[in-house]
């Protein structure tokens, strides 16, 4: 079970939150004119890659914030957290 | 029956309480403080159980958790517990055990017939067999098999014992109380780290309590129980024994299950039978020790061949002899510790030694109390059926190869010490890969994957001065790593007898004209021949060996096997061990009960259940619940003789013709709040919000990105920057999570607060023509005309000087209001509308009443909103706005989603008004077509209209707008029915929706 460092309560065991998806796709603006092919990218194509992985995970019993989470997806090995607007560096 | 084979005045069991218990149905007597394998053994009971496949007769191999033979099946309070360990097992009064895999008896088994058919039983013969005709596999091979396989029976009973879980946190967990366990548990503990340390035993010490050595003056035992009540003293320490760390996880995680009541007559009030530890470590010192390999040679698993270090644990710790004719067969100098423990005992044992002319000061020992030592000797074969009665021995050439003056001794016991293998799986369970260690032929760790270290014999280290160093260094280092104290305390002197090096031999040749089963697995019967064989026939990588021939699998996963098996590939294949490697190591360590996995979850313990504040009004009231997610709601209220169908249907019509109630506090509710709420409601929803009035309630659909429908509910404006949101009781978690993302992520720069607010609030929607009048008399002060409070209006008012919010919304389809007060007082409102309604004819209803008055009405819920549908589909498209973006609209000009011919909710009815359409039932044009028949769509939810009194569904089907009329089928064929029906508009009762605005 991961341990989950959220930036708000600190270490938390993974039972605590729920997992969010790939928290590098970004949503396109309202009202903006897009084709589609960029909405198709956004609502359905994800990458799964072996490695390092930006995620979002949300502190679902706990702060109940969003937050985001650099994880190796093949060692578990996480690197850092971040809130949810904090600059990746 | 007298205990024939106990020493007097030797072990560590409790002479003053003499425990019987039964087995097989014969009542043994043992004392406090053995296990079955040693009470048994002191009574001269060799034979316990039958093998896998074969039913060849077995014994006891081996003292503790590596004991492959001696599983066995335990009655206790009435319940059985399958597959435990004798060898773990302790006895207590009144415990009862049978053999397993054996009928009708232990003595006398039929299944060892197979014993005599081996050559048809071949590794992987089920993967040959059984094959022809197919037919047979259901009714004869299928039946066959599973009544021959496996050990054990589970009980079909409900288990009423209680298993606890329990959360730990610590700086260094250390698994095994052996010299490295207890070493580096007190140097880090007098360094002030927080310590768990974990042993699997009875009794603490591990090899301490059967060697022979001395730690600063002190004996092993002596030595191990001074340290012990000294870590037991210390409030930074917790020492647990009967406690296995049985599964290594990420993040240093690491799972525990402590035995509290298995070695108990019965469970004690307030303890439970097991509990299971979740222990997130910050550093872990693997110290789980070795386990003695076995030399394999014919018929090497008769009962009575045993480990050597076993046998000396039997006698040390149990005072009990395993045999009194005792061969010792040893290919380096622990055979000699457990040879001389014989001696000691007044036992004269004959070592048969695989080494040339190897010595040691062990070895000195011996020969001085002159024990017979032969040199370049092997046991070939054991003999006896049901117990070793004697052994062909011979001498070996030096190449090993050949055989010479072939003999036959009588013995009753053959202790066989093959060297050791250090127990890696709790550090290759953390993914660190091992390496092979050519000096002791075996792997050990490698690099530290995760905060772990392993010391002392697990990782290889067999002298115990070494050990005592290393552990002390290690427990120092990392409790510093953390503490910072450099509180180091000096490491005691060790005096120990020096060994000298093993023999690699291990493996016995057959004699020529001789096929005598030579095994490595002892728990599956896997032999050196099934081993050959698989590589003849293609198998390379180990882990294909071991799922072909079963090396290696079972309860006791090969603990005694797996790299005497390794070790036959690598030989057979030319290759060196590192080079076959070995297979994955796997939680847990050892078997663990379902019940200790599954704690206190069980029943309706496993999810939570909420209850409104009503909840003991509707249990008073004959109310018959239905599980609602994770809430219990009233399905009806029974009265008489009613069933479901004549309730909800009392009920609904209750509603229609004069007044309902019904309790609606298991809805989601979200409390909304900031300057930018409107904008934010206006994104989430589909419609316009951005001009709803203070004081009115909109009803709103959400979707998720992909268009489909999310949820729909009412919110409410309770003041310019505050709004009440309400959804669905299934959906309310979700929704505040999809709220929270937009705001949280999304966009940030929305100055608004979320928060759930559905426990603070008890609702009762008040549904049917009276219910104005109902309303005017609970708020004898409130204008509740239809100027005064119109629909989807909203006020504040006082319930009998208690504060509530009247909301007229209605999900009936009647005239309808939805009074909301806090919590606590919720079985007040509920008593005081049914108390004023009276006279109304006010009647509680149900879910199912909901369900036919929602349906008729033609209102969509979950059963429409199914995850599958747009807002066209569940005849929602009008209430999605053209002209500004929200969440999903984007989605909705997919060219599958524009179609005009897509699905469409109608309302079905059958053409002979009274057959019910069972829900799920596929809509067809001819019932007869050509299977598989194209179906148009399918039935949601059904009802029996009680405005028409006649059955009623809704169906959504593919073009369903331009279908209104037409004659079609709905075809139920789990029900067998097929029903003639007519399609017609999904609102059937009050299409224009006069009722709600009245």
């Amino acid at each position: 079970m991961l341990y989950i460092n959220c930036p708000h309560c600190g270490l938390r065991s993974q039972n605590e939150f729920a997992y969010g998806g790939d928290a590098t796709v970004k949503r396109p603006e309202l009202n903006k004119e897009i084709s589609d092919q960029e909405w198709d990218n956004f609502v359905y194509l994800r990458k799964s890659p072996r490695g390092k992985h930006l995620e979002l995970w949300h502190h679902i019993s706990g702060c109940r914030q969003w937050i985001k989470v650099e994880r190796d997806t093949s060692t578990h090995e996480i690197f850092k957290t971040y809130t949810a607007n904090e600059a990746i560096e | 029956m007298s205990q024939d084979f106990r020493l007097d005045n030797v072990g560590m069991v409790n002479r003053e309480k003499k425990i019987s218990f039964k087995f097989n149905g014969k009542k043994y007597f043992g004392f406090e403080g053995d296990t079955i394998a040693s009470a048994l053994i002191a009574n001269g009971v060799h034979l316990v159980g039958r093998s896998f496949k074969y039913h060849r007769p077995r014994g006891f191999f081996g003292v503790g958790v590596d004991e492959p033979y001696a599983i066995l099946q335990l009655d206790r309070n009435n319940e059985r517990d399958p597959n435990i360990r004798a060898t773990e097992q302790e006895i207590f009064e009144g415990l009862e055990v049978k053999s397993v895999n054996c009928w009708p008896s232990v003595n006398f088994d039929i299944g060892a017939i197979n014993n005599f058919l081996k050559m048809f039983f071949p590794a992987g013969f089920y993967y040959k067999t059984f094959m022809w005709p197919p037919s047979f596999w259901y009714k004869i091979y299928e039946p066959f098999i599973r009544m021959a396989a496996g050990f054990g029976e589970a009980s079909i009973k409900h288990d009423k014992e209680r298993y606890e879980h329990k959360y730990e946190y610590c700086d260094l967990l250390i698994t095994g109380s052996g010299p490295s366990g207890l070493a580096s548990a007190y140097a880090a503990a007098k360094n002030g780290a927080r310590v768990i340390l974990a042993e699997d035993k009875p009794r603490f010490g591990g090899s301490l309590l059967t060697s022979d050595v001395n730690i600063g003056n002190q004996t092993g035992v002596e030595w191990t129980e001074k340290i012990i009540a000294e870590l037991k003293s210390m409030p930074n320490v917790t020492v647990k024994n009967r406690s296995q760390v049985f599964g290594y996880y990420d993040h240093n995680m690491l799972v525990m299950s402590e035995r509290i009541s298995d070695h108990l007559p019965r469970t004690q009030k307030y303890l439970p039978k097991q509990r299971l530890w979740y222990i997130r470590a910050n550093e872990v010192l693997i110290s789980s020790g070795s386990i003695e390999r076995p030399l394999v040679f014919g018929n090497n698993d008769t009962p009575g061949v045993m480990l050597s270090s076993a046998a000396k644990e039997y006698m040390k710790v149990y005072g009990v002899l395993v045999g009194k004719k005792p061969l010792i067969f040893t290919n380096n100098d622990s055979g000699y510790e457990t040879a001389i423990e014989f001696k000691n005992n007044g036992v004269n044992p004959i070592i048969l030694d695989t080494r040339i002319n190897p010595s040691s000061d062990i070895i000195t020992e011996a020969k001085n109390l002159n024990i017979e030592i032969k040199f370049s000797y092997v046991v070939v074969a054991a003999k006896g059926y049901k117990k070793v009665k004697s052994a062909d021995i011979a001498k070996i050439s030096d190449d090993k190869k050949e055989l010479f003056n072939i003999e036959n001794i009588e013995c009753d016991c053959i202790c066989v010490s093959g060297f050791w293998t250090p127990s890696i799986h709790l550090a290759s369970q953390s993914g660190n890969k091992s390496k092979f260690n050519e000096k002791i032929d075996a792997f050990v760790p490698d690099k530290s994957k995760q905060q772990e270290n392993t010391i002392g014999s697990a990782n290889g280290i067999f002298t115990l001065e070494e050990t005592i160093k290393d552990a002390f260094d290690k427990g120092f280092d990392v409790s510093n790593k953390i503490t910072e104290k450099n509180n180091k305390i000096s490491v005691p002197t060790v005096v120990e007898k020096k060994s000298t090096d093993h023999d690699k031999f291990w493996c016995v040749p057959l004699p020529k004209g001789k096929s005598y089963k030579r095994f490595l697995d002892f728990q599956n019967d896997v032999a050196v021949s099934d081993i050959e064989l698989a590589l003849r026939e293609g198998f390379r990588s180990i882990e294909h060996v071991k799922r072909y021939t079963t090396l290696g699998m079972a309860t006791d996963q090969g603990k005694t096997s797996n790299l005497n098996g390794l070790q036959l590939v690598s030989d057979i294949e030319n290759k060196v061990v590192p080079q076959v490697g070995h297979t994955t190591f796997r939680p847990p360590y050892t078997p663990v009960s379902i019940g200790a996995i599954v704690g206190r979850e069980v029943g309706k313990h496993s999810k939570p259940t909420r209850k409104s504040p009503m909840h003991s009004w509707h249990e008073k009231n004959n109310a018959v619940f239905v599980d609602a997610g994770v809430w219990l709601r009233p399905r009806y209220y029974k009265q008489g003789n009613e069933g479901l169908f004549e309730a909800s249907k009392r009920e609904a019509k209750n509603v229609r013709q004069n007044v309902g109630v019904c309790d609606v506090t298991t809805l989601g509710k979200i409390d909304i709040k900031g300057p930018d709420a409107a904008e934010f409601l206006n994104r989430v929803y589909t419609n316009a919000w951005l001009k709803l009035p203070v004081g009115k309630a909109r009803y709103g659909v959400m979707l998720r990105e992909d268009g489909i429908v999310m949820d729909d509910g009412t919110t409410t404006r309770i003041s310019e920057n505050h709004y009440h949101m309400t959804t669905t009781t299934a959906q309310a978690a979700n929704v505040l999570s999809h709220l929270e993302y937009y705001l949280q992520l999304v966009w940030p720069e929305l100055n608004v607060n979320v928060v759930s607010t559905t426990e603070q609030w008890a609702g009762a929607a008040i549904a049917g023509p009276n219910s104005r009048k109902l309303l005017m008399r609970l708020f004898p002060n409130l204008d509740v005309s239809n100027e005064g409070l119109p629909f989807m209006g909203y006020k504040e008012s006082d319930l009998f000087g208690v504060s509530a919010k009247i909301y007229r919304i209605s999900f009936s389809g009647e005239l309808a209001y939805e009074i909301n007060v806090e919590s606590d007082n919720g079985y007040f409102m509920w008593e005081k509308i049914m108390e004023v309604g009276k006279e109304f004819q006010i009647q509680p209803y149900g879910t199912e009443a909901l369900s036919t008055l929602r349906i008729e009405m033609g209102h969509v819920a979950g059963s429409e909103l199914d995850g599958r549908t747009i807002p066209y589909d569940a005849s929602l498209e009008g209430l999605v706005s053209k002209k500004k973006d929200f969440i999903g609209k984007r989605s909705l000009n997919r060219s599958a989603f524009t179609t005009t011919d897509r699905e469409k909710l109608v309302g079905v009815v059958p053409i002979d008004k009274t057959t019910s359409i069972p829900e799920g039932s596929y809509i067809v044009k001819d019932p007869k077509a050509k299977l598989p028949n194209p179906k148009l769509g399918h039935v949601s939810a059904s009802c029996w209209s009680v405005e028409y009194d006649n059955p009623f569904s809704l169906a959504i089907i593919k073009d369903g707008k331009n279908m209104i009329g037409q004659k079609l089928f709905a075809m139920s064929p789990l029900k067998n029915k097929t029903i003639p029906v007519e399609i017609v508009s999904s609102h059937y009762v009050d299409p224009e929706g006069k009722r709600v605005r009245s």
